[in-house]
């Protein structure tokens, strides 16, 4: 399938000396020798990543990382200085004038951190600004606009000026004027950090139950790893100019690729994005019931130490645990099989279970957490209750450390 | 020593020789406004006049400044100086709005270039600081004697402020209001006229009262080349050294002066209050 957005080694420069820059880049100069020779900045260095239709994609970065100038380049509201923009397949960096404003009309919106809006204008003559600069007739216009407004919850408030709003709803008044243009593409620059952290939470929220209704593609710009793991399909990490990782939430957590992104991934609750499919041990030892008897599965335990196994049928279906103490003494009394000792009514997990859900099982002492499909019960891998404390417990440690 | 004036002279006279039939032309199309205002204000009735300027002074700025201008016309007109005035106020308003259509234009486009603003700065200090009387001469020289010069002086030195509070105001808009205009796609025009010049208006407005109150000043020194109205009588009251004849014409410069003010400045404080909310 073709990506909505494709950006391909896209280059920006500050400063006069931009070819000299570009050449000096291109030869593999650092940054300080191309500043030291030029005088000018590198914003943002070779960028190259694609973005699907309808994900929702963070850049993630400190000030300065220049994820904003990135993000601005999509749209040229700054001029790339190198590279290419690919919006289904249109290379944007190209387009004069006339059709790089179509662009801006229909296919891509953006919200921004400070708001932007009219302050001399109400609400609803905000929401219909872009579609005002179409030239949508007005009463076409204000409908759309009253829709999208009673969308993102704003409905009473369209006759209000902008000042007279707090900020999360002036924020909603930015999201709405985005919207109201029904854009494929929707830049979000820092949106939600001017708001205080609960009106934040409840932002991000909101956007992804909008998203879910929608399946906009959405490229958001955050200094916040945590917004970003919470809100990102895909999360791609700035730093001076260069894209370090793309990755998902878990594998940027993880894997992180460098110290770097390792020292950002420290401070994350980790419980909440952490899930069973990581931690667990894919090839766990099992008792296979009917092949393996008492005599079997006791082999199995003197081998790896164990002194509780899973028990699976053959093709793989997890039925329960089966303990050393109750296997041997099946083992005395002669039976042929453990079938009288499988615990069966024991809590299990799927793949996409967060740690923090699991966190119940913590309390059941030395019980490993079966993870199984939750489609047809088949286990796909055991998670030992030493991992899971590691996880819980000791989250705050640098798992790379 | 360097003779300057020389040079001057010499480009001032290149001027009239050869764009006679333009300063001609200007010279006519400038003295049918000024006249056409005059005879407006002129074939009205006084008190027509008096409550009409009273009403909106008093719709726009409250009922005190209404009253004040009521008293300050009806004091003007019993002086006997109610044609001078009448005069005098057709010179500001013709001068002011020709000031404001150029003036305007000018700062929109020294906000939007920096090489024009560049220019037009070192020119702007240069006709607001150099002596007015000075701009008398050569504006005698393409006009003659009479309104019309007065009013290209006054034009030259009261336009300076539309220009710059133009620019002022329109580079005061906040700079993500206009990312985010452009985001969405706005054509340059659109961006002007829906989001920059509302946003600069209360400014806008500003130099609009400068300009109509530097107008003002100017009109009453160009009665030195005849151009008539109030200035003519302060003008006699210091030739003839007419003590009561100079205060009585500069008593009616101050009542005019006070009520163009109050009127001018009241359209940017409503636009303020109104933003502000």
């Amino acid at each position: 399938m073709m990506p909505k957005l494709k950006i391909e080694n896209l280059t920006l420069i500050f400063g006069r000396e931009q070819q000299e820059a570009l050449q000096m880049l291109q030869q593999g100069k650092s940054k300080a020798e191309i500043l030291e020779h030029t005088g000018a900045t590198i914003g943002v260095k070779n960028a190259s990543f694609e973005i699907e239709k309808g994900e929702f994609f963070v850049i993630m970065g400190l000030s300065g990382s220049g994820k904003s100038s990135l993000l601005r380049c999509l749209n040229r509201l700054i001029e790339p200085s190198a590279g290419k923009v690919l919006l289904n397949n249109v290379d944007i960096t190209a387009l004069p004038d006339a059709d790089l404003q179509k662009v801006r009309r229909k296919e891509i919106a953006m919200v921004f951190q400070k708001f932007g809006l009219l302050p001399h204008r109400s609400v609803l003559e905000n929401v219909a600004f872009g579609l005002e600069l179409q030239g949508t007739p007005a009463a076409e216009r204000l409908e759309k606009a009253r829709n999208v407004i009673e969308l993102v919850g704003l409905k009473g408030y369209e006759n209000m000026m902008p000042a007279e709003l707090s900020g999360g709803m002036q924020q909603r008044v930015g999201l709405a004027r985005a919207l109201a243009n029904e854009p494929e593409v929707l830049l979000m620059d820092e949106a939600f950090s001017a708001l205080d952290p609960l009106i934040r939470t409840q932002m991000q929220d909101e956007l992804l139950d909008l998203q879910e209704k929608m399946h906009k593609t959405i490229v958001f710009i955050t200094h916040d790893l945590d917004e970003a793991i919470r809100l990102g399909d895909r999360i791609a990490i700035m730093k001076d100019g260069e894209v370090i990782q793309i990755g998902t939430p878990e594998e940027i957590l993880t894997t992180p690729a460098n110290e770097y992104v390792s020292s950002f991934v420290e401070k994350v609750d980790r419980k909440a994005i952490i899930t069973a499919s990581s931690l667990m041990d894919t090839k766990p030892t099992t008792a296979v019931f009917r092949k393996d008897g008492p005599e079997g599965s006791l082999r199995k335990m003197r081998a790896t130490g164990l002194k509780i196994l899973p028990a699976v049928t053959v093709d793989k279906h997890f039925l329960g645990f089966v303990y050393l103490h109750e296997v041997l003494e099946v083992k005395q009394r002669g039976d042929k099989t453990i079938e009288a000792v499988i615990h069966r009514d024991v809590p299990v997990a799927h793949p996409d279970t967060t740690v923090e859900q699991m966190l119940p099982f913590i309390a059941e002492t030395d019980k490993p957490v079966a993870v199984v499909n939750p489609a047809n019960n088949k286990l796909l891998g055991l998670i030992s209750q030493t991992s899971l404390i590691i996880e819980t417990m000791g989250s705050q440690a640098n798992p790379q450390a | 020593m360097i003779r300057i004036g020389k040079y001057i002279e010499q480009f001032i006279n290149w001027l009239t020789h050869n764009f006679n039939p333009f300063f001609k032309m200007v010279k006519v199309g400038v003295e049918t406004m000024v006249d056409g205002v005059v005879g407006l204000f002129t074939f009205l009735p006084f008190y027509v006049v008096i409550a009409l300027v009273a009403i909106l002074a008093w719709r726009r700025a409250g009922w005190g400044i209404g009253v004040v201008t009521a008293l300050g016309l009806s004091l003007i007109y019993a002086m006997g100086y109610w044609v001078p005035t009448m005069e005098t106020l057709s010179l500001i308003l013709v001068s002011a709005f020709i000031a404001l259509i150029i003036g305007i234009p000018l700062g929109i486009w020294a906000a939007r270039s920096k090489t024009a603003g560049r220019v037009m700065r070192p020119l702007l200090d240069f006709m607001q600081t150099m002596p007015a009387f000075v701009y008398l001469i050569p504006a005698v020289l393409f006009f003659g004697l009479g309104k019309v010069p007065g009013v290209f002086a006054t034009i030259i030195f009261a336009m300076p402020p539309a220009v710059r509070l133009t620019t002022l105001g329109i580079s005061q808009v906040p700079e993500d209001i206009v990312e985010a205009t452009r985001s969405f796609g706005a054509t340059p025009r659109q961006l002007l006229f829906k989001v920059e010049l509302p946003l600069a208006l209360p400014t806008i407005l500003a130099g609009v009262n400068q300009t109509i109150m530097m107008s003002l000043s100017m009109v009453v020194v160009s009665a030195m080349i005849a151009a008539g109205g109030l200035g003519e009588i302060v003008l006699k009251g210091i030739t003839q050294l007419k003590i009561g004849l100079g205060f009585e014409g500069g008593i009616a410069v101050v009542i005019l002066a006070i009520i163009l003010d109050r009127i001018t400045q009241s359209f940017g404080k409503k636009k303020l209050k109104k933003n502000a909310k």
